[in-house]
């Protein structure tokens, strides 16, 4: 197998949609046959990343690379980016509006989540510009 | 413990018709706050929660969750219905509060 690559948009504040792309991912993972442990981490790691995407930025992509060796999840958008990065990665910290807390988002969670399930974490942002995260997951014998 | 037997004990009131009555109840899971939920929940747990829009749909799809349910008859869009049927997620609504509905769920012998 090479490598296996997939790319989703992700459209600002759009709640209708929020969780497709992740449940794309999802189910293309389930078709090769992969280990639910890593489906999970994938599809937190996945479903966080795209959340943010809708909620936080001006909208992107989520890509999905699939190799032999690893799976890395890529999330771009095109603005406003984060100012603060060390702060956006403490738990609990979230810039979320009352209205988007009601309907349970903003624990500030999601991005310690997406660090949690990857053995590799990236983020890179810069204001105005967007922001970039990359999640790499490796694949264990069995996966 | 299946969906359907749960629904039954407890007599909750299924939304989403006959959808998933035979998924396997492991646990059970409460929380409102959906990032929490995808760091926590195992798979199989019934999640209890009053948030109603689709993306409870994505959450319980995404953990392989067995069912949620809604307490207190908290009124549920019609859209995360028709989600949830797509998905195979069943929904159910109870007159009970979340901690009467856990306090059953326990009674049924969850959480052991
Ligand atoms: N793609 C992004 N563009 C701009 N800001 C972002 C982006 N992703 C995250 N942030 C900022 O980082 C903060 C923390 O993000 P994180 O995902 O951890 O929490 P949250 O989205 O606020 O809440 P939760 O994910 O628990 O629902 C956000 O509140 C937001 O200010
Ligand atoms: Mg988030």
């Amino acid at each position: 197998m090479g490598t296996l690559s997939y790319e989703f948009s992700v459209e600002k504040d759009d709640f209708e949609r929020a969780g497709e792309a992740s449940s794309k991912i999802k189910k293309i993972l389930m078709q090769l046959g992969m280990d639910s442990s890593i489906i999970r981490r994938v599809a937190i790691g996945a479903y966080e990343a795209e959340m943010n995407l809708v909620i936080h930025s001006l909208g992107g992509t989520i890509r999905i690379d699939i190799d032999p060796k690893s799976i890395v999840i890529t999330a771009e958008d095109i603005g406003p980016g984060i100012e603060d990065i060390e702060l956006a990665m403490k738990e609990g910290y979230s810039t979320a509006t009352e209205k988007i807390r009601e309907m349970g988002f903003g624990a500030g969670m999601g991005l310690p989540n997406m660090k949690k399930c990857s053995d590799v974490f990236e983020i890179e942002s810069e204001v105005g510009k967007g922001t970039k995260i990359v999640m790499k997951m490796y694949l264990k014998d069995g996966d | 413990m299946t969906v359907g037997q749960i629904c039954e004990k407890l007599g909750l009131k299924p939304l989403t018709g006959d959808i998933g009555m035979d998924r396997e109840v492991k646990g059970v899971y409460i929380c409102d706050l959906l990032s929490w939920v995808m760091a926590h929940a195992h798979e199989g747990d019934a999640w209890i929660t009053i948030q109603t829009h689709t993306n409870i749909v994505a959450v319980a799809t995404l953990l392989e969750l067995s069912c949620i349910i809604i307490p207190e008859n908290a009124e549920i869009e019609e859209d995360t219905i028709k989600k949830a049927i797509e998905e195979g997620i069943p929904i159910m609504a109870s007159d009970n509060n979340a901690f009467m509905v856990a306090k059953n769920l326990i009674s049924l012998g969850l959480g052991d």
